[in-house]
């Protein structure tokens, strides 16, 4: 039986990704996945948005299976009318349909400046967080780069970053914009896989870190795999396997052994033991800390500050199975569809979860597969992403009949005739998400990415390097900086940071 | 005769900025659009007899350096303390406050033992945040984009005050900023009620909900005044807010400044650049060497000083600041004390605030009508008589009682208010006290019911914003009132602001017109030795 020096928990983008890193420079890596088949949360997710370049070039994806059907998807604001308004290029570069001018140029500046400060923010992503201390050893040259560009933006835009830093999505858009299927679109991207609506406050930076992405280079595009986002995961899994790795499907770990305030190995579910210096999650943190270690083998403080971590996830996952290809009142079925009327829609719909109810007009993101790839047997699905869907509802299964209902409401009311196409339909809730993929409240980012958990506080003050609180874990989660998407970045970071440890 | 300083509107900020200068020696000239005095700060007798505070309505949060400085008790400023209040719960019960740490946590132990233990960390850490934050409201912000020495110091400055903390509190401190009170609070208490009325500072004035992130920041700002040393409570100015206007008046007119009611401008006269004083509705020319703006920035900029001599970017900043009011008043006349089922007879609770909202959630809910455009169909609402502590504002044996209730959106579904919409408004007000106080309707003599609307006409506060802007992050610091422009100036040279617009934002705390009345004396390289420092001893 070969001895591995690591072992990495998950097989999903971010543990593949730290995987291959750690391969290459010669470490002897073993990672374990729970389910059938590699990929982790991947397929949940429709788009890639932000593949971290240094994980896509490292692990030569395209080499390893990955082909993209589209790397600058365009977006579709849907109105039930058939007015619908499209977003081509990445974020909305050019608008077609009916569009006043005002709208067109503010749009033009205002895109311009969300994509210059995300761009300024963008080296972040690919650091450890810094910490706020004397003699802490933060990369003072790096993070001094990032003031001088944001500074070198100029005094009004350097202000202009100031201000909105922590301002809401739907003042910032409402400031510059009228048209509702604009706000509408842009107010359901920049809220998306959050727990939050357009109005809440400090929602502009989560999506400043989405639009810090890129795909194929160019910043803010969105890009579809061939064979969605499962595609991607695969890729990887393949890519790290090439390198090295070692990849076990359907072992799901129970337990990370920890003796004499060290780590140890892990313990399967059904007991067999695997044993190695380093362990590295790429589970939830919360998880990782509260089910795998366990409270015992943690500060109490740190227990209680894991507990409250917010992990509140808001987005379902909707799955129709089709005779035919649905009409979207004459919108290009290739393109991202998105159900989102205006910012107020977007708000309205995120208003009831709060209390543990579903939305009655929920806001959604559609992709039709089969009308880039035609499937065999002449089958047709409909994948959408539906916000807001509350993730504890006092009666669950209740909740999702009636976020299904809502669903099917919504989409007949844009695709006259659907309901008839439609030969089965499944929904996910945030709790069936966390069911099924492991991530805590079905939140998607493996913990909300909002400001108070972000970069130093993510997931929690004094474990945001990376470095575990016991000796020899690592934590390279999308819960980690970050954060969410099917980046890899965490992992990539991890990986880094474990070299430099030594 | 010109004038040294002449300050537009005769609230509490533009008194304070008044009395400063004047102190400094300068000839000052304070113009007021209504006959009365107080801007916000006021006492009025709206009903034969009785006098109410009908806007503001408890101090807990103006300056006590600043009271020293102006001798303010000396001219009459008497605050009276008051004990607690009750939360009342829709099952009968209540959730009483009191002053006094132990008293407290032995009313919370009544309802969960495990939050009255919380309770004392609770307490311990937001103390520790008012500690921190307390000095910067004394110091005007750094212009972030400045290379300026006076912004680099500043910043420095602040750097340090941050990173004198260790780690741990630094990490703590930018969470607590940036959280949502609902969010703060589940890490401390588990029983709604507790967790209810912790939350009611950290939505009074705000357009927020407690569910909203920056909350607890709102919470930490109510929390961080005091009243003879004890950090966090609230008392009654006697005589009612007016109380606190008419000291500064009085202070005022010691130091040989002039205030002249009935007096509303119409334009800010500008000449090359410079403010050279105000023309006023009737049309009299009041010339000064400097005019300072109390109104808020929405109205000073778009409504008194033409346009032609604004930069256009700083226009754009100024329309886009945000002052939607969530708020409105009752303020009525009582026959008799009302009698709250819930309560002991005798119980002191009665005293202080009185709050009928008792769960986050109810909170929240009232937040999404407003949004919505709509009033709060269950209301907050933060009920006080003020009559049972300070006796000089109501014939004895009747009372006045003061409802500030959330929420109340500037427009009702994007048009103006009507009497009808006021009506309602007023019901849904008077039926909650009514079922927490059966008869209390009878007792009613007079009701005067006030929404964003007649805060606007009345009071000058532009869309009914009880804080001249509303205190989100975006707006607040080195960004309020627009970045670049957080130093109490404006792009003409010679006209400068000091309300709530400015820094460190509202409530009746006086430091915004402290801080401007500094910056100006700065400006003329006068000594600002007549000035305290920030009270830095908590």
């Amino acid at each position: 039986m070969p001895s591995f020096d690591t072992i990495i928990i998950g097989a999903g983008p971010n543990g593949l990704a730290a995987a291959h890193r750690l391969a290459t420079r010669g470490a002897k890596v073993l990672v374990l996945e729970a389910a059938e088949t590699p990929g982790g949360g991947a397929g949940l997710s429709h788009l890639s948005y932000n593949l971290d370049p240094r994980v896509e070039k490292a692990m030569n994806l395209s080499a390893h299976g990955l082909e993209w059907q589209a790397t600058n998807l365009a977006t579709t604001a849907l109105s039930p009318d058939g007015n619908h308004l499209r977003l081509e290029g990445p974020v909305g570069a050019r608008l077609s349909g009916d569009l006043s001018d005002a709208d067109r140029l503010a749009w033009e500046a205002l895109r311009a400046r969300l994509l210059r400060f995300a761009a300024v923010l963008a080296p972040l992503n690919q650091m450890p967080p810094p910490r706020i201390a004397k003699g802490a050893g933060n990369p003072m040259l790096r993070l001094g780069m990032i003031g001088l560009r944001a500074r070198m933006l100029g005094a009004a835009d350097f202000r202009e970053l100031g201000r909105i830093l922590l301002t809401n999505v739907h003042d910032l858009l409402d400031d510059e914009l009228s048209d509702p299927r604009l706000k509408g679109a842009l107010a359901f991207d920049a809220t998306l896989g959050g727990w939050l609506g357009p109005q809440t406050p400090n929602s502009v930076l989560p999506w400043l870190v989405r639009l810090s992405g890129q795909m194929a280079g160019l910043q803010g595009a969105l890009g579809l795999p061939k064979g969605g986002m499962a595609a991607l995961g695969t890729a990887m899994a393949r890519a790290a396997e090439a390198q090295g790795v070692t990849l076990r499907c359907a072992a799901r770990v129970a337990r990370i052994i920890v003796e004499g305030e060290r780590v140890h190995g892990v313990a399967l579910v059904g007991g067999e033991e695997l044993r190695a210096p380093r362990v590295v999650s790429s589970v939830a943190p919360k998880t990782t800390l509260l089910g795998l270690i366990g409270p015992r083998h943690l500060d109490a403080g740190l227990t209680t500050r894991a507990r409250h971590q917010k992990a509140r996830g808001g987005a379902a996952k909707l799955r129709l199975t089709l005779r035919g290809l649905p009409d979207f009142q004459g919108a290009n079925p290739q393109d991202r569809l998105l159900i989102a009327a205006s910012e107020h829609a977007v708000e309205a719909a995120f208003n009831p979860v709060k209390y543990g109810r579903t939305p009655d007009a929920p806001v959604m993101e559609i992709l039709l597969p089969t009308a880039h790839e035609p499937a065999l047997g002449g089958k047709h699905w409909l994948s959408a992403i539906v916000q807001f869907a509350p993730y504890a509802p006092p009666d669950p299964d209740a909740a999702r009949a009636e976020m299904l209902a809502a669903c099917r409401r919504q989409l007949e009311a844009h695709a006259p005739g659907i309901g008839a196409l439609a030969e089965s339909a499944e929904i996910l809730m945030p709790y069936d998400i966390e069911d099924r993929f492991g991530l805590p409240g079905g939140q998607w980012h493996a913990g909300e990415l909002s400001v108070e958990q972000m970069l130093f506080l993510r997931p929690l003050p004094g474990i945001a390097q990376y470095k575990g609180p016991v000796q020899g874990l690592w934590l390279a989660s999308a819960g980690c900086h970050p954060g969410g998407g099917v980046s890899g970045s965490a992992g990539w970071n991890a990986a880094l940071a474990m070299e430099a440890d030594g | 005769m010109m004038h040294d300083a002449l300050v537009i509107g005769a609230g509490h900020n533009g008194l304070v900025t008044a009395c400063y200068l004047a102190r400094a020696g300068l000839k000052v000239l304070v113009v007021e659009k209504n006959d009365w005095i107080g801007g916000a700060a006021v006492s009025r007798e709206l009903y034969p007899g009785f006098t109410y505070s009908n806007c503001s309505y408890v101090s807990s949060l103006f300056r006590p350096e600043i009271m020293r400085d102006l001798e303010l008790p000396k001219h009459g400023l008497q605050i009276l303390p008051y004990e607690g209040g009750a939360l009342f719960t829709e099952t009968g019960g209540y959730l009483g406050m009191f002053r006094d740490h132990e008293a407290n946590r032995r009313e919370i132990a009544r309802h969960s033992k495990r939050d009255a233990e919380a309770y004392d960390r609770y307490a311990r850490d937001i103390l520790r945040n008012c500690r921190l934050i307390r000095p910067m409201l004394m110091r005007p912000p750094p212009d972030l984009a400045s290379f300026r020495p006076r912004d680099l110091m500043e910043l420095a400055w602040l750097g340090r005050q941050i990173t004198g903390q260790s780690e741990a509190q630094i990490y703590d401190m930018l969470r607590f900023w940036t959280m949502s009170i609902a969010d703060f609070l589940d890490e401390y208490f588990v029983h709604p009620a507790v967790k209810a009325y912790q939350a009611v500072g950290s939505i009074i004035g705000t357009a927020l909900g407690p569910m909203s992130p920056g909350t607890a920041y709102v919470l930490l700002h109510h929390a961080m005044g005091d009243v003879d040393g004890n950090v966090g409570s609230w008392g009654y100015s006697r005589g009612g807010m007016g109380g606190i206007t008419q000291a500064l008046t009085a202070s005022l007119r010691a130091s040989g400044g002039e205030v002249r009611t009935g007096s509303g401008v119409a334009q800010v006269l500008v000449q090359n650049g410079r403010a050279v004083g105000v023309v006023l509705e009737n049309g009299d020319e009041i010339r000064a060497r400097r005019v300072i703006s109390n109104m808020d920035v929405r109205r000073t900029f778009l409504k008194h000083v033409e346009e032609k001599e604004l930069p256009g970017e700083f226009l754009k900043r100024v329309q886009r600041f945000k002052t939607r009011g969530s708020s409105g008043k009752l303020n009525i006349a009582l026959d008799g004390v009302p009698s709250f089922t819930a309560l002991p007879t005798g119980a002191p609770n009665i005293r202080g605030d009185l709050h009928f909202t008792d769960t986050i959630e109810k909170m929240e809910a009232g937040y999404d009508d407003w949004k919505a455009g709509h009033y709060s169909r269950d209301p907050f609402q933060d009920v006080m008589i003020p009559t049972l502590i300070d006796p000089t504002m109501t014939p004895p044996g009747k009372h006045f009682m003061s409802c500030f209730v959330q929420y109340a959106p500037p427009k009702i579904e994007g048009r103006d208010w009507t009497d009808a919409d006021r009506d309602g408004f007023r019901d849904a007000c008077l039926n909650q006290i009514e079922t927490y106080a059966p008869g209390f309707k009878n007792l009613i003599l007079h009701v005067e019911v006030r929404t964003p609307r007649e805060l606007e006409a009345e009071v000058g506060l532009t869309e009914g914003n009880i804080f001249q802007g509303e205190l989100t992050f975006d707006q607040m610091f080195f960004n309020r009132p627009v970045p670049g422009y957080a130093n109490y100036r404006s792009p003409i040279r010679d006209l400068w602001i000091c309300g709530s617009s400015t820094h460190p934002g509202g409530g009746v705390m006086g430091a915004p017109g402290r801080n401007a009345a500094a910056a100006v004396l700065r400006d003329m390289k006068h000594p600002t030795k007549d000035m305290s420092d920030a009270y830095a001893i908590v």
